[in-house]
């Protein structure tokens, strides 16, 4: 269902053709990271430290090389070492210990050999002495006086002092006076909250085929959500020129922000140039789930006044990201990410802590879910303490375009009463709540981002195009720039191919991440057919014989007055004769992200016996902008959902006391399958945005924000205890029912 | 570095029929079927997830029955009929789950897909009229990270109807 305001007539934009790149991938054609061999390449293996902290004394790596197939070693003395305060360096350090291990899992030497058991073997035969170091494992232990380092190098990111600390960020926000508010509150809900580590849990590894020639230059083939970063972040790691480096992008089976950096690349490319053959690296699940990723572990205060009649007055608290063993920003993104009610009274505290696991990724609306969880269940509190509609409270104190967000500055026009009524006006919301079931409301924000895109667009001879493009596509995008193409050329979307071209076949262009894709990259396909389409009436012009200003454009021709109209065949079929190709590249960094709201609602059953929550019903309604192709924005608030739904019910990550992850495979990290999960009912909300030209906001992340208090509420509302702590699995949910 | 000299393991020679071709190649003992299928017949659609059958992005039809082909020892093929997804169109035809797929939007990234179309093909030709729990507790043994389920239960919803009026 889409809820739309009024916008013009399209043709193409709006509509559910079958993807471009869908034939390849039903039959078993598409080539991903791993499905790619180069002739005579070699497998490379790692060996990482079984440790969760500890000083690198020695490294012997004799016996290793030696072994049956055995054509290269490195260690991270073959790494250059990249001054403190280059932004590469923790991800140069992470794929490639140097001084010490700071994590379990964290690779400490790589083998490349003749085949992978060769490969493993030797990394296994390489000798290692360590010197344990105290492992930190917890933001409280992390924040504690006197507490360890987590990571000697860390400095508090733009705190201005040089001194070592476990804290990454620490991002205050303050506007008006809380604590008059709170001392002039008719209600006040006052609570704690914990999430574990999360993993983006993508199907397909991590994996590239590196080939470093006789000459330098390194063909890289790696499944990514961004081959530039890849490129530069792989120059960057080794101190290489970028310009020696080419990435093809193959397809990517999922990142979910988990591949927007590098982990195997460096490491592949320093193999193959030692052994003068291509390396190519598979990362196993194990590997994945205890060296890449995650999404931080969290902890929360917060506090909350309203007024009797629902107004909410005043927001205190605290939010701590677990951020793994390197410098990262998670918290100062989570500051970003409060933004959804007016609040005239705020005083937050967002911080990051560094941890012994590993370094962590962002993961769809980073920091967002685990801010959303805490603030959305305290709302809830606060309309079961007022008795009142949890909607009504929300729409009594939803954002709209000028109010503050959270970092200061107003908000655009944006969408998030209009979801709020979306839902409110369901069948879903409207219905009776199921015997035995409760109902629960949550919400989420997300601000998107613009970002680098080029785009180039070929006109062929007998009317088709190509349109290139530096974004991978993670989830239909090239279905949406043929769309836009479509609607701007005025042909056929299947008379156009879009296409995901390598590092030095199209020009630079940012990460497929920030819900941008669609919205920035699209705006670089469009500007580049608008000049295009300039350049057909000119020559339409001097094809027809009449004055430039008399062609117009219309439904994919050119029309002068007295003419037959000229289709665009026609005139690329005589572009020899006019002026030559017909091709336009633009290129831009695009402004003006629409931040994107969603509201959800889900009806629950808790097993009184298991402690088992089952999602009977759930319906999401998001503001997608404009819908280019609606059935892949469903796709992605569908899947957003389903991961906050694991996010809530399942997933976590299990430590020891050294920090060993204890379940690092699918059957003890459980994501949804699909008997975990109902429909998941969609309620596209098409509020414009005015700074894209089809109004697109970008709805890739939001999705994932609002799952976790949605359950809780409901959960919550079918126990009568209030669920504080992530994931609400059956022993925790189990313990709560107790205490009742 | 040593010197590549060391004396190879024995490998098996193994016969079997993979989508509808008769194929023979050799392999090491402990290679698995998903690993012989990619490397040594390149048929790349079923795809390694996890390795340890937690996924299903690998499976395979053995004799008409659902398998992870990475838990499946290669030389265990031998005499077996192998479908994989490269073998469930007819010619130029998809067949129909792959076409409602497409239609549907029931992939994303896709890498879950050729899992998921082998497991519901296999669905389908035991139960041609399943509710949606039956196919939801079919395909529980696949994961897909990117949909939800939702279009992908869908599109095996539409196939099973397609299916059923092409069978009257």
């Amino acid at each position: 269902m889409t809820i739309t305001e009024d916008r013009p007539a399209y043709k193409w934009v709006g509509t559910r053709p079958i993807r471009h790149d869908g034939y390849d991938k039903v039959v078993g054609k598409a080539r991903f990271a791993a499905d790619r061999n180069f002739p005579g390449q070699l497998h490379g293996a790692f060996l990482r430290s079984p440790h969760g902290h500890a000083r690198i004394l020695a490294i012997d790596t004799a016996a290793a090389e030696v072994m049956p197939g055995v054509k290269a070693v490195v260690t991270g003395a073959d790494f250059p070492d990249l001054p403190v305060g280059n932004p590469e360096r923790d991800t140069g350090i992470n794929l490639m210990a140097r001084d010490a291990a700071l994590y379990v899992g964290h690779v400490v030497a790589a083998v490349a050999a003749s085949t992978r058991a060769e490969a493993e073997a030797a990394a296994a035969a390489i000798e290692v002495r360590y010197e344990l170091l105290p492992v930190v494992l917890s933001i409280d232990e992390s924040m504690a006086d006197g507490a360890p380092l987590a990571n000697p190098d860390n400095r508090t990111a733009f705190s201005g002092s040089d001194d070592p600390s476990n804290l990454a960020t620490v991002t205050p926000l303050e506007r008006g006076d809380v604590d008059a508010a709170f001392e002039a509150a008719d209600v006040v809900v006052e609570r704690e909250f914990d999430t574990a580590w999360v993993h983006q849990g993508y199907i397909e590894p991590h994996a590239c085929v590196v080939d470093v020639g006789p000459d330098g230059r390194a063909d890289v083939w790696a499944s990514s959500q961004g081959h530039f970063r890849v490129r530069s972040q792989t120059a960057a790691v080794l101190d290489w020129d970028t310009a020696r480096i080419k990435v093809t992008p193959a397809e990517i089976g999922g990142g979910f922000g988990g591949k927007t950096t590098i982990y195997l690349e460096p490491v592949a490319a320093l193999l193959s140039e030692k052994s003068g053959r291509p390396v190519k690296i598979v990362m196993t699940r194990d590997e994945v789930l205890r060296a890449t990723g995650p999404a931080p572990a969290s902890k929360s205060r917060i506090r909350i006044a309203a007024t009797n009649d629902g107004e909410l007055t005043a927001i205190d608290g605290w939010i701590g990201y677990a951020v793994g063993c390197t410098n990262d920003m998670a918290g100062f993104v989570g500051a970003m990410s409060v933004a959804s009610y007016k609040f005239p009274n705020l005083k937050m505290e967002f911080v990051g802590a560094l941890t012994n696991t590993p370094r962590s990724a962002a993961y769809r609306a980073p920091s967002a879910p685990q801010a959303a969880f805490a603030i959305e269940s305290v709302i809830d509190e606060i309309a079961q303490a007022l008795d009142m509609d949890p909607i009504e409270l929300r729409l009594k104190n939803a954002v709209v375009e000028g109010d503050l967000t959270s970092m200061g500055g107003p908000h655009p026009r944006v969408g998030f009463v209009e979801c709020l009524e979306a839902i409110r006006d369901s069948e879903h919301y409207r219905s009776s709540v199921p015997e035995g079931a409760a109902r629960g409301i949550g919400t989420g924000f997300w601000f998107n981002i613009g970002e680098q895109s080029s785009a180039t667009v070929n006109l062929n001879e007998d009317g088709t195009a190509t349109v290139i493009t530096g974004s991978p596509d993670i989830g239909g995008s090239r279905a949406s720039m043929a769309l836009m193409a479509a609607e701007e050329l005025g042909i056929d979307v299947h008379r156009i191919t879009p296409v995901v071209a390598d590092t030095e076949s199209v020009g630079f262009t940012d990460v497929t991440e920030g819900s941008r894709a669609t919205f920035a990259t699209g705006m670089a396909v469009v500007n580049a057919c608008r000049e295009l389409v300039e350049e057909l009436k000119a020559r339409a012009a001097t094809i027809l014989g009449v004055g430039a200003d008399a062609v117009e454009w219309v439904d994919g021709a050119a029309v002068a007055a007295d003419k037959d109209p000229l289709p665009l065949a026609g005139i690329t079929a005589k572009a020899k004769g006019t002026g030559g190709p017909l091709t336009v590249t633009a290129s831009l960094n695009a402004g003006g992200a629409g931040p994107s709201f969603a509201v959800h609602c889900c009806d629950v059953v808790v097993d009184d016996e298991t402690g088992r929550v089952e999602v009977l019903r759930y319906t999401t309604a998001q503001d997608a902008g404009t819908a280019i192709h609606p059935s892949y924005v469903e796709g992605q608030m569908q899947g957003g959902t389903a991961q906050g739904i694991g996010w809530a019910l399942n997933e976590e990550y299990v430590y020891d006391d050294d920090g060993t992850m204890l379940n690092a495979s699918f059957l003890d990290y459980r994501v949804p399958v699909a008997s975990d999960l109902p429909m998941i009912e969609t309620i596209i909300v098409e509020v414009p945005n005015p700074a894209h030209p089809y109004g697109v906001r970008g709805v890739g992340e939001t999705g994932i924000v609002p799952p976790m208090a949605t359950i809780a509420n409901a959960v919550s509302r079918a126990t009568g205890v209030r669920l504080s702590s992530l994931p609400m699995s059956p022993p925790k949910v189990l313990a709560a029912l107790d205490e009742r | 570095m040593s010197e590549n000299t060391t004396t190879r393991r024995s490998r098996t020679h193994v016969s079997c029929t993979v989508n509808g071709d008769q194929v023979d190649f050799l392999a090491d003992d402990g290679t698995s079927l998903l690993d012989a299928l990619r490397d040594e017949l390149d048929l790349t659609g079923a795809k390694e997830g996890c390795g340890t059958g937690d996924c299903g992005a690998c499976t395979v039809l053995v004799d008409g029955r659902i398998n992870c082909s990475c838990l499946m020892f290669a030389p265990e093929a031998e005499g077996c009929d192998i479908v994989t997804v490269e073998g469930i169109a007819e010619g130029d035809h998809l067949h129909p789950l792959q076409q409602t797929f497409l239609e549907g939007a029931a992939l994303q990234c896709g890498v879950c897909t050729p899992g998921f179309l082998v497991s519901a093909k296999a669905l389908l030709d035991e139960n041609p009229d399943p509710t949606e729990t039956e196919i939801r507790y079919a395909l529980a043994g696949n994961l897909c990270r990117c949909t939800g389920y939702d279009k992908i239960v869908r599109s095996v919803q539409e196939a099973a109807v397609q299916l059923r009026g092409a069978a009257r």
